[in-house]
C-alpha cells in the first residue's frame, strides 16, 4: 500500500483525475446542501471520501467497457459521461433525470450507451450482473471489460462469493473494485467480518486481489489500469480492495454518531482531493490559478445542473404505467 | 341493517393505556417480551449497539439486554434468517429485523423453502418473527417502498400480520413472538411516527387471525389493512356528506384470514371494496374477492371491487407515486360508484 512510489501518469491524466474528483466533490456537496435546504426529494447518499476510487477506477476503462457503480460512486457516473444535469434531475425526480422519476437518488442511473449498468439497491446484485456482462464479452470474443463496485458490507453476502467464484471459474474479464470504507451503515468492519483484508475473499476464490490506498487516486488508477489490461488480454478477473473511509453518514438522514471522531479525523487528513491538489502543485502540474479555474468551472457546471433540474418538469402521472415492458 | 358490530371487536376505546406512536408501540412490545422471556433474541443489520436499527426500533436495547441478545448481523439475510430458524429449532424465539421489507427477498429461500415447511415435513416448530418495515408513499423509490405480503400469504406454513394501529402493533407483535410458527410481521413505515394512539399497558395480545372493525357502517364495506385502513376511514368520513355509511374492516392478519368477519360484513352490506397498497394484480385482495364470490355471491348487491397499487415497480417521483398508490380520494370515488350500483 503505497510503499513503492508509482511513476506519475502523464500530466494530462493527472489533471483529468484531479478535475473529475473536484467535479464529483462539488456536485456531492451541492446535493447535500440541497437536501439540507429542504429542496431534495426522498433520501440521498454522499460519496464523500470515495472520489479517488470512483474516478481513478472509472477512468481506467475504455469507451466500450461497461461498469456497474453503486451508491458511493458519483464520480464514476460522471467520468462515464452522465452529465450533472441528468444526475441532479434524477435525484429531484424530474422527467429529465436518468430514470425520468422512476428510481431514486443514484439508483437506476444506468445508460448502456455510456456503458453504465443501473444500480439496484439489493447489494451486490449488480456485481453478478457485471460478471454476466463480462461473460458475454468472452462469448462474443470482444476485447471488452466489465467493472463492478462493491462495499465491505456487500462482500459478506452470499452473492458476493457466488459472483466471485463464477467470475473465477469463467475467467471472466471482470475488475471488481471493493470500496472498504470501514462501515456498512452503522456496522463496523469488526462486526462485518473476522478478517483484516477483504482481498482474502478474492484469494479464497482464486481471484487475485491487490490492496490499494483508496484515497490515493494515482494508486487506484494504476491498479485499475493493470487489472483492466489483464482482463482484456484474457487474464481473468482481479479484485482491487481500496481502503478508505465513508466521511458522512450512510445516507443524508444519518448523522453517523456511531463513528469515532478520531477515525474521521485520521481520514480527513488523507482527503483524496486535498492530497492530490498538494501533490500536483508540488509537481508543478498545476498552479494556484489553475486550481481556482477548475474550482470555478466545476462550481459553474454544478450550479447550471441544479438550475436545469429544478426548472425541469415533473413526470406526467398519466405516464406511470409506461415502460414496464420493452416495446 | 343497523350499525351493529357484527360480533367482532368494537371500534370503541381500548383498555386504558398510554398514548404513543406506532413505532414506539413496536419497540415497547419487543422490549416487554425480552424482559419477560430470556429466549427472545433480536438479530438484524444495524439493530444493535448505540444505533438501534435503521428506524430505531431497538434503540437502547443493546444497553439493556446486551450484545449477545441484540445481535448486529453482517449483510447476510439468507444466512441470518436461516440462522434464526436454527435458533428457533433449539428453542429460542428470534425476532429478526430485515432493514426494509424489500430486502426480505435476499432471505427468501430460508423463509419459504425451509422455515415455512419444517413443521409439516417433520413436525419441528419454528417460532421466529421477521419484522419487515414495508410500504411507501414517502418517495423512497422502488427498493424501499414495497409491500411484498402476497408472496408470504401464498406460502403454506407462514403466518402474516399487518398492524394498522399502535395498539395492534404491540398486541400483534407480542402474539407473534409467542406463536410457535414463523410469523412475518409487516410494519407500515408511513405510520411509524405519524400515527399515535392509545396502547394498553402490560401484557396486551391481539389474537392472530382476528379482524377489527375500524368503523361501523351499513351501506358499503371496505376491507383493507395497514396504512390503507386510515385512508379508508378518511374516505368514509368524507362520504358521510354523501349520505353513504361506510364500514371499514381492518384485517390485521392476512394469514390466517378472518374469513368469518369478511363474510359477515359482506353479507351485512352487500357491497364490498377491497383495498391494499400492494399491486392489485394477484394481490391479497384477489383472494378476498374470490372468497366473497364463493361464499356470499347471492347476498351481494354489487360485484366486489378492488383498488390496489398498479402493476409497476413503486415509482420514486411524487407525482408518479401518487398515481401508483391508492388514497382516500380514489377510495371515496370507488365507494360512491359501489353505492350507486
Ligand atoms: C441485500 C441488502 N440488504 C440490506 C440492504 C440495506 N443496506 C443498504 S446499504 C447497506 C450497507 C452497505 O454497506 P457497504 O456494502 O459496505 O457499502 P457502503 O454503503 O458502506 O458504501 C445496507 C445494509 C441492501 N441494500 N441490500
Ligand atoms: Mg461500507
Amino acid at each position: 500500500m503505497g510503499d513503492i512510489p508509482l511513476p506519475a501518469p502523464p500530466p494530462e491524466t493527472q489533471l483529468d483525475l484531479y478535475r473529475w474528483m473536484v467535479l464529483t466533490r462539488t456536485l456531492d456537496d451541492r446535493i447535500m446542501a440541497l437536501w439540507k435546504q429542504g429542496r431534495g426529494v426522498g433520501g440521498t447518499f454522499s460519496g464523500k471520501g470515495h472520489e479517488a476510487i470512483a474516478v481513478g477506477a472509472g477512468l481506467a476503462l475504455g469507451a466500450d467497457d461497461v461498469v456497474a457503480p453503486m451508491h458511493r460512486d458519483l464520480g464514476c457516473y460522471l467520468v462515464r459521461g452522465l452529465t450533472p444535469e441528468r444526475i441532479v434531475a434524477n435525484q429531484l425526480g424530474r422527467i429529465t433525470g436518468v430514470t425520468a422519476g422512476r428510481d431514486a437518488n443514484l439508483h437506476g442511473m444506468g445508460d448502456l450507451e455510456l456503458g453504465i449498468i443501473g444500480f439496484v439497491s439489493h447489494l451486490p446484485q449488480s456485481m453478478s450482473t457485471a460478471v454476466g456482462a463480462a461473460m458475454s464479452f468472452t462469448y462474443r470474443g470482444e476485447p471488452r471489460v466489465a467493472m463492478a463496485f462493491a462495499g465491505d458490507g456487500s462482500s459478506s453476502t452470499g452473492l458476493f462469493h457466488e459472483a466471485l467464484n463464477l467470475a473465477a471459474v469463467q475467467r471472466a474479464p471482470l475488475v471488481l473494485v471493493v470500496e472498504n470504507n470501514q462501515y456498512a451503515y452503522s456496522t463496523p468492519l469488526s462486526q462485518q467480518m473476522a478478517i483484516d483484508d477483504i482481498a482474502d475473499r478474492g484469494a479464497a476464490h482464486g481471484v487475485p486481489a491487490t490492496i490499494v490506498d483508496g484515497n490515493n487516486v494515482e494508486e487506484v488508477h494504476s491498479a485499475a489500469l493493470s487489472a483492466v489490461a489483464k482482463a482484456r488480454a484474457g487474464g481473468g478477473p482481479t479484485m482491487i480492495e481500496c481502503k478508505t473511509m465513508r466521511m458522512l453518514g450512510h445516507a443524508i438522514h444519518d448523522g453517523a454518531e456511531y463513528v469515532p471522531a478520531e477515525l474521521l479525523e485520521h481520514w480527513r487528513r488523507r482527503d483524496p482531493i486535498d492530497r492530490y491538489r498538494k501533490r500536483l502543485l508540488k509537481r508543478g502540474v498545476i498552479d494556484d490559478e489553475g486550481v481556482s479555474t477548475i474550482d470555478k468551472e466545476c462550481a459553474d457546471a454544478v450550479e447550471a445542473a441544479v438550475e436545469f433540474a429544478e426548472s425541469s418538469e415533473w413526470p406526467d402521472p398519466a405516464s406511470v404505467e409506461r415502460g414496464v415492458y420493452a416495446p | 341493517m343497523t350499525g351493529a358490530n357484527f360480533g367482532f371487536a368494537a371500534p370503541t376505546a381500548e383498555a386504558a393505556g398510554t398514548e404513543m406512536t406506532y413505532i414506539a408501540a413496536i419497540s415497547e412490545a419487543l422490549r416487554e417480551e425480552m424482559r419477560r422471556d430470556g429466549d427472545v433474541v433480536v438479530l438484524g443489520e444495524d439493530v444493535g449497539g448505540s444505533f438501534g436499527g435503521a428506524f430505531k426500533v431497538t434503540q437502547g436495547f443493546a444497553d439493556e439486554f446486551g450484545d449477545r441478545r441484540v445481535m448486529n448481523m453482517p449483510m447476510t439475510e439468507n444466512a441470518f434468517i436461516g440462522a434464526a430458524t436454527g435458533m428457533a429449532l433449539m428453542g429460542l424465539r428470534p425476532v429478526v429485523e430485515v432493514q426494509f421489507a424489500d430486502f426480505i427477498t435476499t432471505g427468501f429461500d430460508a423463509i419459504v423453502q425451509f422455515a415455512a415447511t419444517n413443521h409439516y415435513r417433520w413436525g419441528a416448530a419454528v417460532p421466529w418473527v421477521i419484522r419487515a418495515p414495508a410500504d411507501g408513499g414517502i418517495s423512497s423509490g422502488p427498493f424501499h417502498s414495497q409491500n411484498p405480503e402476497a408472496w408470504f400469504v401464498h406460502t403454506p406454513g407462514l403466518k402474516v400480520v399487518v398492524p394498522a394501529t399502535p395498539a395492534d402493533a404491540k398486541g400483534l407483535l407480542i402474539s407473534a413472538i409467542r406463536d410457535d410458527n414463523p410469523v412475518v410481521y409487516f410494519e407500515s413505515k408511513p405510520l411509524y411516527r405519524s400515527l399515535r394512539g392509545e396502547v394498553p399497558e402490560g401484557d396486551h395480545t391481539v389474537p392472530i387471525g382476528r379482524a377489527r372493525l375500524a368503523r361501523a357502517g351499513t351501506d358499503v364495506a371496505v376491507v383493507t389493512y395497514g396504512a390503507m385502513v386510515h385512508q379508508a376511514v378518511t374516505a368514509a368520513q368524507t362520504l358521510e356528506a354523501d349520505g353513504i355509511d361506510v364500514a371499514v374492516l381492518d384485517l390485521r392478519s392476512l394469514k390466517p384470514l378472518d374469513t368469518e368477519a369478511v363474510l359477515e360484513l359482506a353479507v351485512a352490506t352487500g357491497r364490498v371494496l377491497v383495498i391494499h397498497a400492494a399491486n392489485r394484480l394477484a394481490g391479497v385482495g384477489a383472494e378476498i374477492a374470490a372468497l366473497i364470490a364463493d361464499e356470499a355471491f347471492d347476498r351481494l348487491d354489487a360485484p366486489v371491487r378492488r383498488i390496489g397499487g398498479l402493476d409497476v415497480p413503486v415509482p420514486f417521483s411524487p407525482p408518479l407515486e401518487a398515481a401508483y398508490r391508492p388514497d382516500a380520494t380514489r377510495i371515496a370515488d370507488e365507494v360512491r360508484a359501489l353505492a350507486r350500483w
